[in-house]
């Protein structure tokens, strides 16, 4: 499970068998300090993430798990909206 | 997933037997616009795509999760023909008008 950042999303005109209906959000990877550290992938969504959302993704194929099921082609989803993450304290 | 856009099909007489009867398409790495990025790969088409369509494919073992390509010996999958993206608050692709080629 990895944290990332939603900047947008993409809307799909037809979609394999048991992907009707998702959300696909555009996602980047992030670091704890919220930088970006890789490229943009497109993820599926089981809580609502937005454009703006920090989040937790999970990846591979367990991605379809989030949805109780093991029979969606989804390599990545998103699984938690994240208040704050990190390690340092926030004093600054 | 990742965004690609469809720039070819694979053509293979010599094949294992769970490749028989999939189509193989080339994809190439897309930006948010829909550019190509120059890396390209084979994926299994899942949804009727084609040529110079922008497409979501699935990679890993994750391909397998379709009806079609159940136990099959893949590892990516197109699984979306993409309408439009939106980056930022923008629009950053919208499939044209009429559609692409088809790829067949």
């Amino acid at each position: 499970m990895k944290a990332g950042r939603v900047i947008g999303s993409v809307v799909a005109s037809r979609v394999a068998e048991g992907l009707e209906g998702r959300r696909f959000l555009l996602t980047v990877p992030v670091d704890d300090g919220d930088d970006v550290t890789g490229e943009e992938f497109v993820a599926c969504d089981v809580v609502g993430a937005g454009r703006g959302s920090r989040v937790i993704w999970i990846g591979g194929k367990e991605a379809a798990l989030a949805f109780g099921r093991d029979d969606i082609p989804v390599d990545a989803t998103c699984v938690a909206i994240l208040e704050r993450h990190g390690q340092r304290e926030e004093n600054d | 997933m990742r965004l690609g856009t469809v720039v070819g099909m694979v053509v293979s007489t010599v094949k294992d037997d769970g490749l028989l009867g999939l189509k193989l398409l080339v994809v190439e790495d897309a930006d948010v616009r829909g550019r190509r990025k120059g890396s390209a790969y084979v994926a299994v088409d899942a949804v009727g795509a084609g040529r110079g369509e922008l497409v979501l494919t699935a990679a890993g073992s994750s391909a397998r999760q379709t009806a079609l390509t159940r136990d099959r010996p893949v590892d990516a999958v197109v699984m979306a023909i993409v309408e439009t993206v939106e980056a930022g608050g923008e629009i950053t692709y919208r499939k044209a008008a009429g559609g692409p080629d088809e790829g067949g």
